[in-house]
């Protein structure tokens, strides 16, 4: 049976589009220095670390021993764990393992990422089959264009109804000093904006960003008395399809996000998500996600994506605030990006997301992203499970 | 290639070596490339369980977790199921060299396959470019065949 876990700090770094002050360790080093001090707890105090990151992206394969004088690994149990996209997420589900087997009381989960440091295009692509895929692939954006070029096709969804996404998600990102992108921007702005792949221009989609983020998980017994108000994990769910661009069947949605929430949902026992939900921090790389994958999750109908955003029931004071920090979209350090996911969530159902806190929250969901359609899913609440 | 060091207070070190790698493209994979230059037609594989036609050929199902032997004769012809026009600028790993834009990023269903084959199409202009569009692969000329993807020059929009 496994144990209860609860997360009880979070840290992360000022994001921005190149930091040439710090390397790799001193970035990782700030925001593991910011989740133990938010949760007042020494490095000594730790019992086991699992970082991620791109690996491809710095050229470093070995950042689990590299690592280890920012991450405070040292003559500790540590573990690498990369999946693409969803390794911030990946990070935090293994922490969580960590915890839930008994094996271990106090855990550190890192993601980090230093994107100027090489070309992501390049970089993504090497993601790809080298025999098959990499003549053609051009990184993330055209097989997203694919995704969302059918989702309009399919519900006469427009490039403006995926704009108010890109929208919501900056103007949050002013309510949070971390945030990379922190410049208001309007529909008009993202319509001018240069095309990059039809139907994405350069404003749907998130920037390169170097950062960090670190969340220590605990157990339960020894959650309580570290913080006041634990965030206890309610669900996890990863499911990982497959590795070949042609064997997505683009019509069928993102059958790995359909599935990991009905799995989680059924651990968390949510019956209407947008109901039961309080806040959501979703991993949306593009502004089309922003419509089509919360019909996934149940947040509304199939083609009702663009009516739910346009209505305002995904802003700040609506029914389900999605992506208070400003997401994806305002800052995309990517192995970290999903375990930002996790640690926003976790700082909303803390009651300590300072200017971007929604009221009340009691249920936060998370998400990631990656991969070839991949998704990872986590639910927090305030109630020990 | 060595341009005058930028001496900013904040040094970074650059790495621009090419570090070859050899990939082993197995035993089916093979056969495509043998079937394309012997015939100028595609080879595809099905899955004994859930009767799945894949292109190119593969050892493994993956929903399946089954292991594929019969191969299958495809003609060079598809269907596009979706495709991209690629505008931006990024180097190309394969080369080192910045890959040339605007090019046609495309998803071909070819005759007889079940699942999806991803390759360039010779056509960038998107008003005269759509899904539903039948395309015919063109080859390399056979002398110049090296047995890699690159033996496909493009799909070519036949309508
Ligand atoms: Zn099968």
């Amino acid at each position: 049976m496994a144990r209860r876990v609860a997360i009880v700090g979070t840290g992360q770094t000022d994001h921005r589009s190149h930091r040439p002050d710090v390397n790799g360790r001193e970035m990782i080093y700030e925001a593991v220095k910011r989740a133990l001090d938010d949760c007042e707890l020494s490095i000594h105090d730790i019992d086991a670390v699992v970082i991620g990151n791109m690996d491809h992206f710095e050229s470093i394969n070995y950042v689990d021993t590299w690592s280890v004088e920012g991450s405070g690994a040292v003559m500790k149990p540590i573990m690498k764990v990369t999946t693409g996209g969803t390794t911030g997420t990946s990070v935090a589900i293994a922490a969580y393992y960590h915890v839930a087997s008994g094996l271990f009381d106090r855990v550190l989960a890192i993601g980090w990422e230093k994107n100027s440091e090489s070309d992501t295009t390049a970089a993504i692509i090497t993601c790809s089959d080298p025999i098959w895929d990499r003549f053609s692939y051009s990184g993330a954006i055209p097989s997203l264009a694919t995704e969302a070029s059918a989702y309009m096709k399919q519900y006469g969804a427009t490039q403006e109804d995926a704009a108010r996404v890109a929208v919501r998600d900056r103007t949050h990102a002013l309510n949070n000093p971390h945030a990379h992108l922190r410049r208001p921007i309007t529909v008009e702005d993202v319509m001018a904006s240069p095309m990059l792949a039809y139907p994405i221009k350069l404003l749907d989609v998130c920037p390169r960003t170097d950062g960090a983020a670190a969340v220590v998980f605990a157990a339960d017994g020894v959650a309580q008395k570290i913080a006041p108000k634990p965030a206890w994990i309610r669900a996890c769910a990863v499911r990982h399809t497959y590795t070949w661009f042609g064997d997505v069947d683009y019509n069928a949605g993102l059958v790995s996000l359909q599935g990991a929430s009905r799995e989680a949902y059924q651990q968390a026992g949510i019956r209407n998500p947008a109901e039961d939900i309080d806040v959501a921090e979703l991993y949306l790389p593009y502004s089309y996600a922003g419509l089509k994958w919360i019909e996934e999750l149940g947040f509304c109908g199939p083609g009702e994506g663009p009516g739910f955003i346009q209505d305002g029931h995904t802003d700040m004071g609506g029914k389900i605030p999605v992506n208070p920090s400003g997401g994806v979209i305002s800052t995309n350090c990517i192995g970290a990006t999903a375990l930002l996911r996790v640690a926003e969530a976790a700082g909303q159902v803390m009651g300590k997301a300072s200017q971007r806190q929604v009221p009340d929250v009691e249920v936060a969901l998370a998400t990631g992203f990656g991969g070839c359609f991949w998704s990872d899913m986590v639910i927090l609440g305030t109630v020990r499970p | 290639m060595t341009t005058e060091r930028d001496y900013g207070q904040l040094l970074t070190l650059t790495f621009s070596t090419p570090m070859p790698y050899e990939w082993s493209i197995g035993k089916y994979g093979s056969l495509f490339f043998h079937e394309i230059r012997a015939h100028q037609r595609f080879i595809g594989i099905r899955c004994p369980q859930c009767g799945k036609v894949y292109v190119p050929p593969r050892r493994l199902c993956a929903p399946c977790f089954m292991e594929l032997d019969e191969l299958v004769i495809l003609a060079n012809l598809g269907t596009i199921m979706a495709f991209s026009v690629v505008n931006y600028p990024f180097p190309d790993p394969a080369t080192g060299e910045q890959r040339p834009i605007p090019y046609t990023y495309g998803y071909i269903k070819i005759e007889g396959s079940d699942n999806i084959f991803s390759h360039i199409i010779n056509e960038t202009n998107v008003e005269r470019i759509a899904v539903g569009m039948k395309v015919a692969a063109v080859f390399r000329d056979r002398e110049e065949m090296q047995g890699n993807i690159q033996d496909i020059k493009y799909f070519e929009i036949m309508e």
